[in-house]
């Protein structure tokens, strides 16, 4: 553990340092966007958007807040099955299928921006997309990562050479297929937004109503099988609502960036908790805000592609969880590790204390002074002064005469708690793993911070008979100096 | 269509450029890191705007700079959040390179404005435009992509060559490499900020999202033809430059079939090496799905022959000498199988095995001779299983059945030696 903390924090701050400066750089990016209008006009301009007065804003930043709200619930199931980049790869792979109805809706009813088929051509397709994945992890010896990349690419460039026939096509207008590709937020109509309801509200229904069976799929597909459940069909159900997710949101944000609404917020929504339940609708709201406040934004700002602006809302989420997330984040590991460091130290100082006591001569001896106890185990002048002042804060210990230090009732009644916690762990070793004594005291040294209080009660009543008494002796020799006197 | 010195260079460049990012593809496939190639060809676009704006050109140094930075950036982070957020390693990628990306294609907004830049070349390249933006070299116009390309792919050459050994060890086997001094930390870094120098390089051709099929299709075709690295390596490199030339050829002539234009070259050389890794998923020799059920169908269809002949010789030696010949319906009525038995029959008549008479099948002396070795496994197969393993059940004739196939007479000789060169199999049969 010691071996690993400077690195995970060398790279934590390098991480964060990395991640900041991206930010503060699109943020000059977009500050520098060249508006010229005072700052009153500009929160009008705010208070207008956010109100929803206009009407194009408020499709726009409904439909978005319904798609990141959609998008986080499905994605949640996505993530925790492991399965990010196969939504990187199926949305990819939607690419031929929709200049594919496109060309066919042109050649047969001159017009060849119907939405539904372009919706259905990108649905077939991301479904032989993920055919074809499976097909290459089962019948060849390739890894999924190089069955995703080669589905990915080859199906993207598949598009695009389709693409580029359509739009050298005589008939017909492709101009607007590329919104495919980066998306075309501002420009969403109300039918789309629409739409998007409807899905939002699909992956709700679905989320609520097999929630059970989903988190079950996640967390262990093989017990899931062994106890009757259609997994198989299960997995096609959640896969289903991902590509309905992917293919409804492709022209709102973009076929890049609606993986990202579909990663980022349940990712984001991971740092909080541990119990799926939360992490569902956490996801679901990490989402939706950064639906409402990217397109919010974006509709401030000209010159900000919205699909953009709404993913680093997102990632903006993202790094706040992975910093302050109740659950795993990096401050909250931090703490904890701190709390586990200050209690060993404590605890190994009330013990030194107490063998001391044992070992000297006369129950009513001096109590040892900060440099004897200096030489008992391995820590810094600055370490063991820091715990000793904590112990006294504590009421634990009190100086004695001559800079010595003697515990107090209060300490004693702990320093007998680790004391004996120590002495069981040795005992236990000595008797049921065939650890020579002399070896033990370091084991037990290390584990004995972290016995609950059952183990311990279990541990007694199995060495009953060997230890005896409230305080068991120490199974080897105590010294009265440790180490360099 | 007219062919001009510009497909030319066109198929030159895309050769180029593809070849430089199949080299190194091959790790990145041996690896398992496919998906970081795309995560960083997503990611490198910050980069590249970023040198767009702080140089307002489109100078390849500056462009190259930033890709480095940005490929060790983005490494660094994907490692980061994974080792310290517990999330799978997937799930990082999609959060680190899709905010990279969100990011670049804010920033290349923002460049639009200064510079020459348009977004849509960026991700898909426009290589058909590149034959037009010559640099002189030696005295010849050549263009400055396919010296860009050129020499990254020099670079790459050398660096797999040099260092052939240590990316092969630690490919294959990281803490192994750990052992012997090789950093395998560094080498992974390495590769990495190569595959983003190789994906900028390259961004003009195929684009930063095309790339990815040139960096790993090839590779993964490759790795299924062969098992041997270099010539993995070698696979690679000639499917990525076929591809190009594929690519450029079908772009200007498939949709004219159609009745359509010409198309997206870049678009066409991905799919191309789709093709490529299409064929060898089904054709490669040894791990195509084609030559495995070929070879299957082989196997089996060998041991249906060895069973007429079995079943032939074992007629022949317990009916009385003027019995009637086999006919083929009896043959098949004996093995309880339709399939494959008329073909053989066909095949071992054209060996010169049987003889295919008016009344039925009959041994030739070849063919007596092939199922007397046969049969002779058999026996001492079940002599084996029986008095040396003590397993006489009646399942010793099923496993008998199974192990003849591929008895040959060396194995008769041992097995022969090790059951006491019996002469009859414990049904009390003559073993020939």
């Amino acid at each position: 553990m010691n071996n690993r903390r400077p690195t995970t924090l060398k790279m934590a701050s390098i991480l964060l340092v990395a991640m900041l400066l991206m930010v503060a750089g699109s943020m000059a990016a977009i500050a520098g966007t060249g508006h010229t209008e005072s700052a009153d006009d500009f929160s009008t301009e705010l208070l207008r958007v956010f109100t929803f007065q206009d009407y194009n804003t408020r499709v726009v930043v409904v439909g978005t807040t319904l798609l990141g709200l959609a998008a986080g619930l499905i994605g949640t199931f996505l993530v925790l099955r492991k399965r990010a980049l196969l939504s990187d790869t199926l949305s990819h792979a939607t690419l031929p299928g929709i200049a594919l109805a496109f060309i066919v809706m042109t050649l047969t009813t001159g017009d060849g921006k119907q939405l539904p088929a372009l919706i259905a051509g990108a649905a077939v397709f991301s479904v032989i997309g993920t055919l074809s994945v499976l097909a290459i992890q089962r019948f060849s010896r390739l890894k999924d990562d190089a069955a995703l990349g080669i589905v990915l690419s080859v199906y993207f460039g598949l598009g695009i050479a389709l693409m580029g026939m359509a739009t050298r096509m005589d008939a017909g207008n492709a101009a607007g297929l590329s919104s495919f590709i980066y998306g075309k937020t501002a420009s969403m109509l109300f039918s789309d937004a629409l739409l998007i309801a409807v899905t939002a509200l699909v992956a709700a229904v679905a989320s609520i109503l097999f929630f059970k069976e989903f988190s079950l799929v996640c967390f262990d597909a093989d017990y899931g099988n062994t106890q009757g459940w259609p997994v198989g069909l299960l997995d096609f159900l959640m896969m289903a609502l991902v590509v309905l997710v992917t293919v409804i949101g492709l022209q709102a944000v973009g076929l890049i960036l609606v993986v990202a609404l579909l990663i980022i917020p349940a990712a984001s929504a991971r740092f909080w908790t541990f119990r799926l339940r939360t992490m569902l609708w956490l996801s679901g709201v990490f989402g939706a805000l950064s639906g409402f406040f990217g397109s919010g934004v974006s509709a401030l700002m000209a010159n900000l592609p919205a699909g953009a602006v709404i993913v680093l809302t997102a990632s903006l989420f993202f790094i706040v969880s992975l910093v302050f997330g109740s659950a795993r984040g990096l401050v909250r590991i931090s703490i904890d590790r701190m709390q586990l460091r200050r209690k060993i130290m404590n605890e190994n100082l009330l013990r030194d204390l107490h063998e001391w006591m044992e070992t000297a001569s006369d129950g009513n001896a001096v109590g040892p002074e900060i440099r004897q106890l200096l030489s008992r185990r391995a820590w810094s002048p600055s370490a063991l002064r820091r715990t000793v002042k904590r112990l006294r804060r504590q009421q634990m210990l009190h100086h004695g005469p001559s800079m010595s230090l003697r515990l107090t009732d209060v300490g004693t009644q702990s320093a007998r708690e680790v004391v004996r916690r120590h002495r069981l762990w040795e005992t236990y070793l000595i008797t049921h793993a065939d650890v020579a004594p002399g070896m033990v005291d370091l084991s037990a040294d290390r584990i004995e911070h972290v016995l609950d209080p059952l183990l311990i009660d279990q541990l007694e009543a199995t060495l009953a008979d060997q230890t005896g008494g409230e305080l068991p002796r120490s199974p080897h020799e105590l010294v009265a100096e440790k180490g360099v006197p | 269509m007219e062919w001009t010195f510009i497909d030319t260079w066109i198929i030159v460049v895309g050769a180029l450029s593809a070849a430089a990012c199949a080299l190194l593809g091959n790790y990145l496939v041996l690896r398992r890191m496919s998906m970081m190639g795309d995560a960083i060809s997503h990611a490198v676009l910050p980069g590249l705007a970023i040198a767009f704006l702080v140089t307002g050109s489109r100078d390849s140094l500056p462009m190259l700079v930033g890709a480095i930075l940005i490929g060790v950036v983005t490494t660094l982070m994907i490692q980061g959040i994974d080792r310290l957020s517990g999330l799978d390693r997937g799930a990082s990628m999609g959060v680190v390179f899709t905010t990279l990306f969100a990011v670049g294609l804010i920033l290349i907004r923002q460049a639009a404005d200064h510079v020459d830049l348009d977004p849509s070349c960026v991700l898909y390249g426009a290589i058909e435009l590149t034959p037009l933006d010559t640099a002189t070299l030696l005295g010849y116009d050549i263009p400055r992509a396919a010296i860009t390309s050129g020499m990254m792919l020099l670079f790459n050459l050398v660096f797999v060559i040099v260092f052939f050994k240590e990316l092969k060890i630690t490919s294959f086997d990281p803490a192994l490499a750990t052992t012997m001094g090789i950093n395998a930390n560094v080498m992974h870094y390495v590769l990495m900020t190569l595959v983003a120098a190789t994906t900028i390089a390259a961004f003009e051709s195929v684009g930063s999202i095309l790339v990815i099929a040139m960096l790993i299709v090839p590779g993964a075709a490759a790795h299924l033809i062969t098992d041997r690295l270099g010539t993995m390596l070698a696979i690679s490199v000639v499917f990525a430059i076929l591809s190009a030339v594929l690519g450029h050829i079908s772009a200007i002539t498939v949709p004219v079939w159609f009745g359509f234009q010409d198309t997206s070259t870049a678009g066409m050389m991905a799919l191309m090496t789709g093709l490529l890794f299409l064929l060898a998923f089904l054709f490669s020799p040894r791990y195509g799905v084609l030559s495995r059920v070929v070879n299957q169908m082989r196997l089996s269809l060998t041991i249906v022959g060895d069973d007429i002949l079995g079943f032939l010789y074992r007629y022949q030696e317990l009916a009385p000498a003027d019995a009637a010949p086999v006919t083929v319906s009896e043959v098949k009525k004996a093995l309880k199988t339709e399939s494959g038995v008329s073909l053989m029959v066909w095949n071992l008549g054209r060996k010169g095995y049987i003889r295919q008479g008016e009344a039925g099948l009959s041994l030739t002396a070849s063919g007596e001779e092939a199922g007397k070795g046969l049969i002779r496994s058999h026996r001492l197969w079940e002599a084996y299983l029986c008095n040396i393993m003590g397993y006489c059940d009646a399942d010793v004739h099923r496993h008998a059945h199974q192990f003849e196939h591929f008895t040959d007479t060396g194995l008769q000789k041992q097995l022969s030696e090790r059951t006491g060169n019996p002469d009859h199999d414990p049904h009390q049969r003559i073993i020939p």
